[in-house]
């Protein structure tokens, strides 16, 4: 049984083992890494977001696109992506990729489309070209919600890191727990999954609070 | 800098000749000379606010034309600016930055914009919270921003669309004593759509009377009781009778 479900005790034993050897944040960085090199590709989900939100016929021409890739979940392009980059960063990268990049895009061009249609008319009727009211009307009244899908992207992406990495690759926290499953180190996997845990938590923590400095006036990310 | 001419305006939503289309307005002519402030009155749905946004170029007319000087109005720009009821100040903008937005986009360098943003503010009477956002700001100060905001533009015409419609009634007689105050110190023509009798008597030169839908104009009625106008005057309570009778004909017409 002890092997099944260690104790607490064996559990932060292990922990204050790993953290003292350097391995838990050796493959916490990699993970970090994936995960941000991953959001500096899924950002393009804002303008597309925007330009989709803004423009009825670009919303037209991509959407139907967008709606059929959207369902398939990120870890079915698991196989496809190892033949397309083989097993390491690249591949990692492209699977939280698609964790992130719908939700981030979809609150994008909710977040246009929900902004008081009388801003815009009060813009214009002070005398705003339409690239001015891109950056300063559109751009900033979806920000809030940008920030929602940033988060729930985050989140998506998280989860989605972890999967990848049990699969296709030599380091980063999924891969850890999978390597001490290997070897029957419960101990080493709850650690593994706690740690994930609470650097989810960080990350979608520290965006609120991010969101809430940045925009003081939105209602809806003070709440 | 500032005739409006309104000539055989008409709007059609739908198409013409078809069952479901709607008749905004039919046949509307009036003018307003430059620097007066004229209101259009009457009951909600008798087409006063697509007049507006056709005036602000927001819509197009189906048929005739809305004019500021000879121009036709095309496109929505600072010429003919419009307040809206619900204020739309920017919320991520403090008071001065909304305030300054019609000046920055007429590409104005930093400091003119500063000091024409700063008269503005101590004109409608918000010095002390140029840092505020709107969401700090009463319904009040939020329309006084939107004032400022409007006339920092120097606009040709002033649209307001039932701008004191969301405010109680004692702060809404003190925004239209202000309002007459910040005009004639800043005189420019204005029209202003009200559902409220009271309210055009109190800060019109002229009342268009408009019909219920489609949208004519009933009477057009010039006001020269000398300001700041007293509500127990024998002349303002003749006419406040006078216009209650038309309004109150419409609404019979409608019943039937």
């Amino acid at each position: 049984m002890a092997v099944l479900m260690p104790a607490p005790t064996t559990i932060a034993r292990t922990a204050a083992g790993m953290v003292a050897s350097g391995e838990l944040f050796f493959h916490l960085a990699a993970s970090l890494k994936r995960e941000a090199a991953a959001f500096m590709v899924a950002a393009t989900a804002i303008p597309l977001g925007i330009a989709m939100g803004w423009w009825r016929l670009v919303y037209n021409q991509v959407n139907p696109i967008m709606e059929i890739l959207r369902p398939i979940p990120p870890l079915a392009w698991i196989p496809l992506s190892i033949l397309w980059f083989g097993i390491g960063d690249a591949q990692n990268e492209f699977i939280i990729f698609l964790g992130m990049f719908f939700p981030i895009l979809i609150n994008t061009i909710v977040g246009v489309k929900n902004i008081d249609p009388n801003l815009v008319r009060a813009a214009r009727s002070l005398g705003a070209p339409e690239h001015k009211l891109l950056s300063r009307i559109v751009l900033k009244g979806s920000l809030p919600q940008i920030i929602t899908g940033v988060r729930i992207g985050l989140g998506v992406g998280w989860m989605a890191l972890v999967a990848a990495e049990l699969v296709g690759a030599n380091s980063g926290l999924g891969f850890l727990i999978n390597d001490a499953r290997s070897m029957l180190r419960t101990d080493s996997i709850v650690v593994g999954m706690l740690t994930i845990g609470l650097v989810g938590l960080l990350i979608d923590t520290a965006i609120r609070v991010l969101g809430r400095r940045l925009l003081p006036w939105s209602l809806a990310l003070s709440r | 800098m500032g005739h409006l001419a309104i000539k055989n305006l008409s709007k059609v939503y739908g198409d013409a000749g078809t069952t479901g289309n709607v008749v905004a307005l039919r046949d509307v002519s009036f003018e307003v000379p430059n620097h007066q402030f004229c209101a259009i009155l009457g009951h909600s749905g008798c087409g006063k606010t697509t007049l507006l946004n056709i005036a602000a170029g927001f819509e197009p007319p189906t048929t005739g034309s809305i004019a500021v000087d000879d121009v036709p109005v095309r496109v929505p720009g600072w010429q003919n600016t419009m307040i809206f009821q619900d204020y739309a100040l920017f919320p991520w903008m403090d008071v001065s930055q909304n305030v300054g937005f019609g000046l920055e986009m007429k590409g104005l360098p930093s400091h003119k914009r500063q000091d024409i943003t700063r008269h503005y503010v101590d004109l409608v009477g918000l010095a002390g919270f140029e840092d505020k956002f709107p969401h700090q700001l009463s319904g009040g100060m939020r329309q006084r921003v939107a004032i400022a905001r409007a006339l920092a533009v120097q606009p040709h015409l002033l649209l307001m669309d039932e701008p004191f419609a969301a405010l109680d009634a004692q702060n809404r007689s003190f925004m239209q004593d202000e309002l007459v105050r910040i005009w004639e110190r800043e005189p420019k023509t204005v029209v202003l759509v009200t559902h409220s009798i009271d309210e055009a008597i109190k800060l019109s030169d002229c009342i268009a009377v408009m019909t219920r839908r489609p949208g004519r104009v009933k009477q057009f009625i010039n006001v020269d009781l000398p300001r700041p106008r007293d509500e127990d005057n024998k002349s303002y309570l003749q006419l406040k009778r006078h216009l209650r009778a038309l309004i109150h004909e419409e609404v019979e017409v409608q019943r039937r």
